[in-house]
């Protein structure tokens, strides 16, 4: 089963504090999960002031900047994973080195209906 | 015959039937499919058993034949894509493969349980889907217990379980390094059980009542499969104060505080049971917090009376379970403990000082403790004013007639 683990943090405390992860040790990480089996795929994002919003409505593409909702945490990375169960899954999402100062949303995905 | 069979079916089902279904949960991977597979085999049984006797292993003839019709049913209805798991491992006829790992039958009801109260589903949620699937409560009755409508219960009861399926929540007993978590969270939910029918006030009320003894019954199960200290600690503290039951109200209905209340009532089997728990859940390197509250209860459940007490002792069971955790309640209760030690006005200025914290600015308590200090110390002005913000913040019948007749005393002695 796959779960897609977004990763959120307040972007001054992702790099900010004397917990916050350095690259090295999410390359690690998400180097580790490949060699289990567990990593689809896995990025980490640029920062919030990058983001482009796009919209169509009745037909018209509206392009506004910055993200969809602002709120505290951002949207910092993702980690599509397989794991066997809920379980599992948390116990992946726990080692992600973010969790230490934001948190760790894990959704499972769900399977379009296009019968 | 017929008669003799049906009544045995009866307790049969009362006896065997969440454990029959916790092990279909398991074998089907489906709630809602268990449920009408426990059903169907208790139909079958009604039909063959007059018929062929009753068979040697109740339980599992019930599992298989349970698995046996909902794979029929899967089968003509060819209603989940996602059920292929099934099909393939399923034997042709139950009796030709009889279910056979009966062994495994009490660790399905504790999978059920530690799935029931998983922390990624709701605290509601978590107990409603307890009661009902693990004691068996309808939804009704849930909902009387939670002074909630029923539609509510249901619509919980439902949204969990889509929950369960949709994100997988796994059908196990966590590993050891998640279980100290894992059981936190199922030992809340039986506290809860138990609070929400221990703190039932009016006696005509026996739903919530009967919570109290659903909640003792689910830690014993608990306890039986997981024998851990917290468990224990948990069973002894809820069979100690279970044991006043019967002391903690007047016939009115009214409270009576521990201090005044008739010891002959408490129950002493669920005293020495309780004592007996408390002593093995304290014997570990580091005692947890449902030990340290269950040996305060201990300690006044084995006192003669309330002045003869051992305070002392209660006051540091109290430190200890503040060094666990900084809570503003436990310091509360520590404050009005020390009271007993090194007398009211010491306690009065620590209850000050912890209003001051706003997470205690609401509690009820709070002000009814610092209430009974002042009116020991014959401030009798002070302590209707404490009496009065108290009854601000309690709108429970009992305790509001309680409050009430304080204050009344109070202003005839002004």
């Amino acid at each position: 089963m796959k779960y897609l683990c977004l990763v959120y943090s307040d972007e001054q405390d992702l790099h900010g504090l004397p917990e916050s992860p350095k690259d090295s040790e999410c390359a690690a990480y998400a180097e580790s999960l490949v060699r289990s089996g567990h990593m689809v795929a896995g990025e980490a994002l640029q920062s919030v002031h990058t983001a482009t919003t796009v919209r169509v409505r009745s037909g018209e593409v509206q392009i506004t900047d910055g993200p969809f909702a602002e709120t505290k945490e951002q949207l910092a990375g993702f980690y599509m994973i397989e794991a066997r169960d809920l379980n599992e899954a948390l116990r992946i999402a726990q080692g992600i080195p973010p969790a230490r100062v934001g948190s760790i949303e894990v959704r499972p995905v769900r399977q379009l209906q296009v019968d | 015959m017929a008669t003799d069979i049906t009544s045995e079916l009866q307790q049969v089902y009362k006896a065997h039937s969440r454990r029959v279904l916790a092990t279909l949960i398991r074998l089907l991977r489906d709630f809602d499919l268990a449920e009408e597979a426990l059903h169907e085999a208790f139909t079958c049984a009604l039909e063959q058993w007059p018929r062929d006797g009753i068979p040697d292993n109740p339980t599992a003839w019930l599992v298989s034949t349970g698995r046996f019709k909902a794979i029929d049913q899967i089968r003509r209805q060819r209603r989940f894509a996602g059920m292929q798991h099934l099909l393939d491992e399923a034997p042709i006829d139950p009796q030709e493969a009889p279910f056979s790992d009966d062994d495994r039958l009490p660790d399905d009801r504790l999978r059920l349980i530690f799935t029931c109260c998983h922390p990624s589903l709701n605290p509601q949620a978590r107990t409603a889907l307890t009661l009902r699937e693990v004691c068996d409560l309808t939804t009704e009755e849930i909902a009387a217990a939670f002074l909630t409508k029923p539609a509510t219960i249901a619509q919980r009861i439902v949204r969990a379980k889509r929950k369960i399926q949709s994100a997988a929540i796994p059908y196990e007993v966590p590993g050891p390094s998640e279980l100290p978590g894992r059981l936190d969270s199922v030992l809340q939910v039986i506290y809860l059980v138990f609070n929400e029918g221990y703190s039932a006030s009016s006696g005509s009320d026996l739903v919530r009542r009967h919570l109290a003894g659903e909640g003792i019954r689910l830690c014993r199960l608990v306890l039986e499969l997981l024998p851990q200290a917290e468990v224990r600690g948990l069973l002894a503290l809820m069979l100690l104060q279970h044991s006043r039951r019967d002391a903690r109200y007047d016939k009115d209905g009214d409270i009576i505080l521990l201090e005044d209340q008739d010891r002959s009532l408490w129950q002493t089997g669920e005293i020495a049971e309780g004592c007996a728990l408390v002593r093995r859940a304290l014997t570990g390197p580091t005692s947890g917090p449902y030990a340290l509250q269950a040996a305060i209860a201990a300690i006044h459940a084995e006192a003669p009376s309330w002045s003869d007490t051992d305070w002392p002792q209660i006051v540091g069971l109290y430190d200890a379970l503040l060094a666990r955790q900084n809570s503003p309640v436990i310091a509360l209760n520590r404050a009005v403990a020390n009271a007993m030690v090194e007398g009211p006005d010491a306690a009065l200025a620590a209850v000050d000082r912890l209003l001051a914290n706003p997470a205690l600015a609401q509690y009820f308590p709070a002000f009814a403790a610092r209430a009974e200090l002042q009116r020991r110390l014959g401030h009798y002005a002070d302590a209707g004013h404490s009496y009065r913000r108290a009854l601000e913040l309690t709108h429970q019948a009992p305790e509001r007639r309680y409050i009430e007749r304080q204050m009344a005393a109070c202003h005839q002695r002004l």
